[in-house]
């Protein structure tokens, strides 16, 4: 089993469309940094512009704010909308792309189990996800931190701001990235069911992409009759679920508890929906596949 | 002989399609074993099926005396096999690519052994090369060399000499020929040319619409001393009836739309000839031939572009 991992991981280094993901997010990280480092407190006063009739900001505040932390928050709510695609250019490919090559029909003679080779393809796409989340990290929060620094995260809510002390930050960009891990490897999963049915990548990798942009846009609708008839059951309306490791519980005076989290509960909820998509997703997959007469 | 491969009544159905209609042969060991048939007679669908890509809908399939459903990982395991065309990963080198394939047929090759399986097929010297660069011949004999990296009993190739020009089709028939002279492997070998499988095979089947027409020894099936000859007539029709009413009717193999094919030994055609002369049955022209491809096409539904072209 480990053995055919490294092969699957080796096949997807070795191409070089994989490295186009790796270099989209380094150029979109890279180009907000520079905007910010330039330009930061426009931004910054775009940002606050909503609160100033209610709090008086001065401009050492502002330059505060402007840290590793809040521009790692600022990326993170940029790309993860994005990261789908990426995700789903190599899961989309890795069964349809071998049909393609016709390398698949070869695979499946060779003495591996069906379940076995689909488990495998599947785990290889998973740790291409965690590895381009990996590559987020270390550019996004690590190379934000190298840049601006680090102090107290503020983070903006529709009811005001919450400032996170500075060593209470890190724990929770670990809890979100793991969580972002989670919710792309369901678009993965997703990608990969299509992935059986075609003979050529494109076909999954837009199907995928029409149903992300689809389920997101009811997700986001303000529609009342969908709240809890459709929302609750789209796996995207629980994608965005890792911001709620950013919000935290606050005391009476309104100071906000180190180390809480405000609603965990729902999070775990967000969590475990996912996980069964991840399950419903792969298992069809691995259900069709068996089934599959190999005609290409 | 034992065989490696005892079929029985197979079948398989794409929903209203018949492509393999109750289909049983046995490929003896040691020997090349020719599987012929035109384009969609259903050899694909036969190999693809022995190889557990595709589930026969009936009928059953032992290899080396194992049920293949219940022991596919082992049979595989001893198995080789290209299937049309030897599509590999371009974007990696020919050793990659074999050491890939070496890997999932779960045997660990080391670096040397894989350099001389890619000598055997004369790749020796492009073997950091990427298989995008390769020409339609190398990949094939590529293709070849990954059916062979986890040295199989059996070999199984569909179609190998599909797309090679006369030099490539030399060069994979000397490696057949060696694989089963030297090495003592199994041989089944799909193909279309049949001068090809004339040229390896010790046993064949010749199959039609997914049916067995003949099945048995190369010697046996086709008697050298024997040729088919192809007469073309005003009437093909009236004369077929003629000839199957008369003394030649013994003669009488089959008729095509463009002409009535007859068997018989090299010393009875000047009489034979003389007698439909006599007959008065409008002869055209009198053809004879002398191969397999001859006794494939008397055997087998005529082709719709020769009846086409005859009408």
């Amino acid at each position: 089993m480990w053995k055919l991992l490294q092969i699957e991981l080796f096949k997807i280094f070795k191409r070089p469309r994989t490295y186009i993901a790796f270099g989209a997010i380094a150029a979109v990280v890279f180009l907000i940094q520079i905007a910010l480092k330039f330009d930061g407190k426009s931004y910054i006063d775009l940002l606050l512009s909503n609160l100033k009739d209610s709090f008086d900001f001065n401009d050492d505040f502002k330059l505060d704010l402007l840290n590793g932390y809040l521009i790692c928050f600022v990326i993170l709510n940029t790309l993860l909308i994005q990261m789908p695609l990426l995700v789903a250019l190599i899961s989309g490919d890795s069964i349809a792309g071998e049909a393609n090559m016709g390398t698949l029909r070869l695979s499946l003679t060779k003495p591996i189990s069906r379940t076995q080779y689909m488990l495998v393809k599947f785990l290889a796409s998973v740790i291409y996800t965690v590895a381009l989340l990996v590559w987020m990290a270390i550019l996004a929060l690590f190379g934000s931190m190298l840049i601006f620094g680090t102090n107290d995260m503020v983070v903006l809510r529709s009811e005001g701001i919450e400032q996170i002390k500075s060593f209470d930050v890190m724990w929770r960009y670990f809890a979100a990235f793991g969580y972002a891990a989670v919710a792309l490897t369901t678009v993965s999963a997703l990608s990969f069911l299509l992935s059986v049915f075609a003979e050529n990548s494109i076909g999954p990798i837009i199907a995928t992409m029409s149903i992300v942009i689809v389920f997101t846009i009811l997700s986001e609708m303000n529609i009342p009759i969908y709240d809890q008839t459709v929302k609750p059951y789209l796996f995207t309306s629980h994608m965005v679920a890792w911001k709620g490791f950013f919000y935290v519980k606050a005391d009476a005076e309104g100071t906000t508890i180190n180390g809480s989290i405000e609603n965990l509960p729902a999070i775990m909820r967000s969590l475990s929906i996912l996980l069964i998509y991840i399950g419903l997703f792969f298992g069809s997959a691995v259900w069709v596949f068996r089934k599959k007469d190999i005609l290409t | 002989m034992a065989s490696v491969i005892e079929v029985k009544g197979l079948n398989k159905e794409f929903r209203d399609i018949k492509a393999v209609s109750n289909l049983s042969f046995s490929v003896p060991a040691g020997q090349v074993y020719g599987f012929l048939g035109q384009n969609g007679a259903g050899k694909s669908t036969t190999i693809r099926m022995l190889l557990t890509l595709i589930k026969p809908t009936s009928g059953s399939i032992e290899i080396f005396g194992m049920d293949l459903q219940k022991h596919r990982k082992e049979i595989l395991r001893k198995t080789g096999a290209i299937i049309e065309r030897p599509d590999l990963y371009k974007y990696l080198t020919a050793l990659e690519n074999l050491r890939i394939f070496g890997t999932m047929s779960g045997v660990k090759i080391p670096e040397k052994k894989l350099r001389d399986q890619l000598a055997m097929v004369g790749l020796a010297d492009r073997a950091n090369s990427k298989v995008k660069t390769y020409s339609q011949g190398m990949k094939q004999r590529l293709g070849i060399a990954t059916a062979l990296v986890h040295d199989p009993e059996l070999i199984i190739l569909d179609e190998p000499t599909n797309g090679l020009d006369p030099q490539g089709i030399a060069d994979i028939r000397n490696l057949i020929l060696h694989l089963k002279k030297d090495l003592g492997k199994t041989l089944v070998v799909s193909s279309h040319l049949l001068s090809e499988v004339e040229l390896i095979a010790d046993s064949m089947i010749i199959i039609d619409k997914g049916r067995k027409l003949v099945e048995g020894k190369v010697n046996d099936l086709f008697d050298p001393s024997e040729i088919v000859v192809e007469v073309k007539t005003i009437n093909n029709e009236t004369a077929y009836e003629k000839l199957k009413t008369s003394r030649l009717s013994q003669f009488v193999l089959s008729k095509r739309n463009d002409a009535v094919l007859l068997k018989l030994h090299r010393e009875q055609v000047p009489a034979v000839m003389k007698e439909m002369v006599q007959m008065d049955i409008g002869i055209l022209s009198f053809h004879s031939k002398h191969s397999l491809e001859d006794y494939f096409l008397s055997l087998t539904t005529a082709n719709p572009h020769v009846e086409a072209a005859a009408n």
